[in-house]
């Protein structure tokens, strides 16, 4: 595996720097092993992988939510603007603008939907601003404004989704960590939830690092994309060449290069040995 | 009315009297539990804690008196004769909010995501060390506390009732004790406020949001330790309402820590989450407990049926409705 090393050539609109991470849960299981990459400004960068290749794990890292769940960064730094933050906890890291959509959505069953994204604004203290903000929210979401006093838990997985997203921008951040969108989703409301994200990156230019396994749709959306596999960074590039790769399309597009074929066909010697 | 009519009645409501001090005990272990997970085995004794404070305050005791006293050669007691009431129990609740504080610092910020059955061992640990510490500081003697809350019967009901029984019959008047009037009072205000406080504010929203789920209120930038310090701050001030209630009524002694353990069916009864659960139960605790003492207690021989009556219901329930009356709604999505 080529390490690729971040530090050198840093430009000023990289907005996140993940150097060399290692992350250890429990004290006893390495699950990164050595992570890096770069999330330019602005920009929608994509994390891909498959089921605990890691991807959750980095953004958790990122937003220090680690610590609640007994894990660790032992090794390396993550700089968001120039500045460490891996030793801020989340609370902090929200006020500076870095805010995570956790994976499975997480809603705050019991609350109403408005409730769920006034909450988002907790760290926010001039209110006039925040009703604005509600507003926005509402108007990337109109299926939430008519849903706003029904309760949480009783919305549908898209709706519940919505709300993760939208409470995430109450926040009014720079960065959304965002941790599988399509969970669990309808591929109709995927696009509609990526569309919607694609627009929030545009219209408020808030920069987006989204870790998914949707491959398929991320790199539609993504301008840059890093490939994670056991904890570590094997493939980067961007998202035309992830498109056209060949490796790419066999393992995580299903498409080999002599088209689509049934998967029975495919006999297990003849597929291409993954990258580790 | 028939005398057993009125008999029926005036157990029934010294029954809802009683209960709402078992109310006010689950309260503080329900507003716990719902932000921290955590059931808090030390409830009873933050009662016991902050009626001995009060008293403390009040009478103006040196804390840790013996201590200072064993070490030094010296023979401090009390600083000043009295304290006002009402600037004793302003300074209680700082002490309440302190304690708070310090158990966030101490027990539960290392204990972050542990089991539950760690963190309820660790509340045992801490019961017994905080009993430890109001004895060191304020001595294991019964103690009177007197904040001013009549007591007694109540005259005015009895007059008010002496006359509905049927002319000519044995009948003097229901009697109600008047702190537990105040009791009742109390607890409806305290009540009423916890619910304005926790619908309508920003924080009271947090708190809501950190009992439903605790990752994603971090992943909002709620500090789950500041909302930590704040629930077991207010459950301080709530053990301290109850502490006075009976500390008032029973002297404040050590054996105060036990309301901890009749809170337990009345918990089992409302459901652990849920804090109409914690009233409710108290209630219906309270007038089971003495309509059973009155009506069925003739029939055990050993009497006390009062003492152990709850546990039975607690049984009960747990075998029909484990979740309790108004335990955790379980959210079903169609």
């Amino acid at each position: 595996m080529d390490d690729i090393n971040i530090t050198k050539n840093n430009t000023a609109d990289d907005l996140l720097i993940v150097n060399n991470i290692e992350v250890v849960y429990s004290h006893v299981i390495l699950v990164l092993k050595g992570v890096s990459l770069k999330v330019k400004k602005g920009g929608i960068t994509a994390l891909l992988g498959g089921n605990g290749a890691g991807k959750s794990t980095t953004l958790k890292s990122i937003s220090n939510l680690l610590a609640s769940e007994r894990g660790e960064v032992t090794k390396g730094s993550v700089t968001f603007s120039d500045e460490y933050i891996h030793d801020l906890d989340p609370a902090q890291l929200v006020k500076k603008g870095v805010i995570q959509v956790m994976e499975g959505r997480h809603c705050f069953e019991h609350l109403t939907v408005e409730e769920n994204l006034l909450t988002g604004a907790y760290t926010r203290s001039n209110s006039r601003e925040v009703k604005e903000d509600l507003e926005r929210v509402y108007n990337y979401f109109p299926r939430l404004r008519e849903r706003r006093s029904s309760l949480a838990g009783y919305t549908s997985g898209g709706e519940q989704q919505m709300i993760a997203i939208g409470r995430a921008l109450m926040a009014h951040p720079t960065m959304i960590l965002l941790d599988e969108p399509s969970m669990g989703l309808a591929p109709q409301l995927v696009k509609q939830i990526f569309e919607i994200v694609a627009e929030i990156n545009k219209k408020e230019g808030v920069t987006i690092l989204l870790a998914e396994q949707n491959t398929n749709i991320a790199l539609q959306y993504a301008e840059y994309a890093y490939i994670l596999e056991n904890g570590r960074v094997v493939m980067e590039g961007t998202a035309e060449s992830m498109r056209d790769n060949e490796d790419v399309k066999e393992f995580y597009l299903g498409i080999s290069g002599e088209g689509r074929q049934s998967f029975k066909d495919v006999k297990q010697y003849r597929r291409r040995k993954r990258w580790l | 009315m028939s005398v057993e009519l009125l008999n029926f009645i005036e157990t029934v409501l010294n029954g809802l009297m009683s209960g709402v001090m078992y109310s006010l005990v689950a309260l503080g272990f329900v507003l716990i539990f719902k932000a921290s997970g955590v059931f808090n085995f030390a409830q009873g004794v933050f009662a016991l804690f902050a009626a001995l404070t009060l008293v403390g305050y009040q009478t103006g005791q040196v804390p840790f008196a013996h201590v200072i006293n064993e070490l030094f050669g010296t023979n401090y007691h009390n600083w000043y004769a009295s304290m006002p009431n009402f600037l004793a129990i302003i300074l209680t609740i700082i002490t309440m909010i302190a304690l708070a504080w310090i158990v966030e610092r101490l027990v539960l910020k290392h204990l972050v995501n542990q089991d539950p059955i760690i963190l309820f061992m660790a509340t045992i640990g801490l019961a017994f060390a905080l009993e430890g510490v109001g004895d060191l500081m304020w001595g294991s003697d019964v103690k009177v506390l007197d904040v001013g809350i009549p007591s007694g019967g109540s005259v005015w009901l009895e007059e008010a009732t002496i006359g509905l029984a049927a002319e000519g019959s044995d009948y003097y008047g229901m009697y109600i004790d008047v702190l537990n009037v105040w009791a009742t009072v109390v607890a409806v205000i305290l009540v009423i406020t916890l619910a304005l406080f926790s619908q309508y504010t920003k924080t009271g929203r947090a708190l809501r949001a950190v009992a439903d789920d605790h990752q994603a209120a971090l992943s909002v930038g709620i500090s789950l330790r500041t909302i930590w310090i704040l629930v077991w701050a207010i459950s301080g001030f709530i053990a301290m309402v109850a502490g006075i209630m009976w500390g008032t009524e029973s002297g404040v002694q050590f054996s105060l820590s036990l309301i901890a353990l009749k809170a337990l069916p009345v918990l089992i009864l409302g459901g652990f989450t849920s804090i109409p659960g914690a009233i409710i139960g108290g209630l219906l605790i309270g007038v089971g407990e003495k309509l059973a003492e009155i009506y069925i207690g003739g029939y055990f021989e050993t009497g006390a049926l009062e003492n152990w009556f709850a546990y039975v219901m607690a049984l009960v329930f747990l075998l029909f409705r484990p979740q309790g009356l108004f335990g955790d709604k379980i959210i079903e999505r169609v």
